[in-house]
């Protein structure tokens, strides 16, 4: 049996990279991935929490998580299709019209 | 049933209420009925709670009605109440009477103009204001009457507001009653604060059990007589009221004649108490009213505008009551009130018969031999001079001898001679008038003589009403030597105006001062007749002998250029620079730089906003890092 907590720390593990990710990488497209690997940490986080407590509504969230996920992505990656084709780009730095 | 005298003032109001809401779908017919039925009426009224008076007893006291509680504070009360006595009788009749004449009158002078409704709107309006001055029980709803009053006389001299000097005189009418009403109020003020009440019997009562000191009754009764020149145009604040003769004629019969100018002398007698109690403030106002009484004669002396004439011997006349008021006589102050009402708003109507007749000329310099034209006016103008200028048997001789005899009576030397002063002068500028405009020869313009014609029915009978009172309203007041009860007017008033201990005159002196009024009168008239008819070469004479003396009268004595230059330019001046230096640097300074501040820092936190997402993300990050340390340790 693998102790919780080295679920816990691959978690943490994750949810820094996905952070690092998001803040390093320049296209739109990488910057959702990373997002998803913050929330796959999370799920994870979650999943390791019910199997260590026998908490069954851990594993509920992480259907709410998957399935807002799903949403996101798809709607993230529409967005993302619109934006390049006004902008013929999807780097970040050339989306700077909000600036004060 | 006595107690129906509330409903006086009420009556005017209603149907100014109806005029200024629905009167612009009114028919014109229904308008003049309504507005005239309305003040007749409340004569009506009038008439019936005067008959009750007279067959009450005086001990009975005033008549008082509360309608209801007005203002409660603390121990001070004021209730919206009226009384009904002798003196707020006899106001009332002459507010009513003359005023439904002249509302009469007004269906024919106004009935070409086109604010035909505001006018009568106004005129009720007016009306109504005027009872609840002279019906209020206390200083407090008088007040409010006061300024009803100003307000009205303000909307009707600026009547033809197009004219931009008929909107400037109705300013300036309201704004120098504005100074003596600042007295007035601290006047009502001091009385509130010592009495603790401001109804007219707590005052008389206070006075009477020593509640108020005699020094502060002086300073109320000045205070008080500070807002009665404002309103009765008495010296120094008189200006405004030759100037309100912009407005509509019946407007200065009314207002600036008969009722609301002699409302400063209807308080005076009101707080008669007060005033005798005083002591000191009586030969003041003698002295103001003497003056102003000489002062304003010698203008009018040398006016060519007719309305002009009238409007300086208007102040002249209310000089007289005050004179009357500041020797102790205040029944004859009210005598002269009434039949002054009668007499000069019957000047002032002929005077606006002829200007109708000439399609609007008031200059008399185009007037002249107006007589054969004018069969209905000219008697009546003639009957009102004659009752002015003090010729015996008509109701001015014994109002204005009734006020000199008692000023020689307590032997105010000065003032008596002052007053015979203006009495002459009133007597020489009346029948200058009279000349100038019915005899001698024609002046007119050609273009007005083509439409010369006499007034019609509507204007001429309340004429003629007028001069049959003013020929006939001094036989209640006869003088003394005619009896103890000749004097009718003021044992009536008695209940109100105590009679005070008489300067006992013997009959000869009494018969000589009556000569001397009778000769004075007739000097005047002889004057003017030798001036204007015999030898018209002599007034232009004296001209050419005295330029600077008639340049100095024909210019009013320059008082509206002292206050040009020592009150309204340098406030005009001092309020540019404040405007210039405060307004536009303190104020203007305060905002402007208050909201450039408030940008300056915006435009600092607009640094954060890089319009990058990964910047705010970051700035996401950093505020959970925060918020998660803050929570662990």
């Amino acid at each position: 049996m693998i102790p919780a907590s080295y679920f816990f720390l691959l978690s943490v593990v994750l949810f820094v990279l996905g952070i690092i990710a998001f803040f390093l990488k320049r296209d739109l497209i990488t910057q959702l991935m990373a997002v998803e690997i913050m929330l796959n940490a999370a799920n994870l986080a979650f999943l390791a929490l019910a199997k260590s407590s026998n908490f069954l509504d851990a594993q509920v969230i992480v259907f709410f998580i998957i399935t807002v996920a799903a949403a996101e992505a798809a709607i993230g990656l529409a967005i993302v299709m619109l934006i390049f084709r006004q902008k013929k780009s999807i780097k970040t730095e050339d989306m700077r019209s909000m600036k004060g | 049933m006595t107690e129906i005298f509330w409903l006086i003032p009420f009556v005017p109001a209603a149907s100014a209420l109806v005029l200024i809401l629905f009167g612009r779908r009114l028919p014109k017919r229904y308008v003049s009925f309504q507005a005239c039925g309305a003040v007749f009426v409340s004569f009506g009224l009038a008439a019936f709670s005067f008959f009750g008076l007279l067959n009450t007893s005086p001990e009975h006291g005033p008549l008082i009605k509360t309608l209801f509680s007005w203002i409660g504070v603390g121990a001070f009360k004021a209730g919206f109440s009226f009384q009904f006595d002798p003196l707020s009788a006899i106001m009332a009749l002459v507010v009513t009477g003359v005023g439904f004449l002249i509302h009469i009158y007004s269906v024919g002078y106004m009935s070409q103009d086109k604010g035909y409704t505001r006018y009568f709107a106004h005129l009720n309006l007016f009306t109504f204001a005027m009872l609840v001055l002279v019906l209020a029980s206390n200083m407090v709803l008088m007040f409010v009457g006061w300024e009803g009053v100003g307000l009205c006389s303000y909307l009707l001299i600026g009547f033809w507001f197009e004219k931009p000097s008929a909107a400037k005189a109705g300013m300036k009418a309201f704004i120098v009653n504005r100074i003596g009403d600042a007295g007035f109020i601290l006047g009502i003020l001091f009385l509130v604060m010592t009495v603790g009440s401001s109804e007219f019997s707590a005052i008389a009562a206070a006075v009477g059990n020593g509640l108020l000191s005699q020094g502060l009754a002086t300073l109320i009764a000045i205070l008080l007589f500070i807002g009665a020149c404002g309103k009765s145009a008495q010296l120094p604040l008189h200006v405004w009221l030759p100037d309100a003769m912009e407005g509509p004629t019946p407007v200065s019969a009314l207002i600036h004649a008969a009722t609301m100018v002699t409302a400063g002398v209807y308080m005076v007698a009101r707080l008669n108490v007060l005033y005798t109690f005083s002591g000191t403030v009586g030969p003041i106002i003698a002295l103001v009213g003497a003056l102003t009484a000489v002062f304003a004669a010698t203008m009018a002396l040398v006016q060519n505008d007719i309305k002009r004439v009238l409007a300086y011997s208007t102040i002249s006349q209310l000089g007289y009551m005050f004179i009357g008021c500041g020797v102790g006589a205040y029944a004859a102050g009210i005598f002269h009130l009434y039949t002054h009402a009668f007499f000069k708003s019957l000047l002032f109507l002929a005077a606006g018969s002829v200007i109708h007749a000439l399609s609007g000329e008031q200059d008399m310099r185009r007037m002249g031999g107006l007589k054969k034209y004018l069969p209905w006016t000219y008697p009546v103008f003639l009957v009102g001079a004659v009752a002015i200028a003090g010729v015996p048997f008509l109701s001015g001789f014994f109002s204005k001898d009734a006020i000199l005899t008692r000023a020689f009576g307590q032997r105010q030397y000065v003032i008596w001679v002052l007053g015979l002063a203006g009495a002459v002068m009133t007597a020489f500028y009346m029948f200058r008038l009279i000349f100038l405009t019915f005899y001698g020869v024609e002046r007119l313009d050609p273009e007005a003589k083509k439409h010369l014609h006499e007034s019609p029915k509507v204007m001429t009978v309340p004429l003629a009403i007028l001069a049959f009172f003013s020929i006939t309203a001094g036989y209640v007041g006869l003088p003394a030597v005619l009896g103890k009860k000749a004097d009718v007017f003021g044992r009536f008033l008695e209940p109100v105006i105590k009679p005070a201990a008489e300067g006992h005159l013997g009959l000869g002196t009494e018969w000589f001062l009556i000569l001397i009024s009778v000769v004075v009168a007739l000097l005047g008239i002889f004057i003017a007749h030798t001036f204007y008819l015999k030898k018209p070469g002599i007034p232009h004479g004296l001209v050419a002998r005295f330029p600077r003396i008639y340049k100095l009268i024909y210019n009013k004595y320059y008082v509206d250029e002292i206050y040009d230059g020592a009150v309204i330019n340098p406030l005009i001046t001092g309020s540019e620079w404040i405007y210039a230096h405060f307004d536009l640097k303190v104020v203007d300074g305060t905002v402007n730089n208050s909201a450039s501040a408030v940008g300056f820092f915006g435009k600092i936190l607009s640094y954060l906003q890089t319009g990058l997402v990964k910047d705010y993300a970051l700035i996401f990050l950093l505020g959970i890092v925060i918020f998660i340390g803050v929570l662990l340790f």
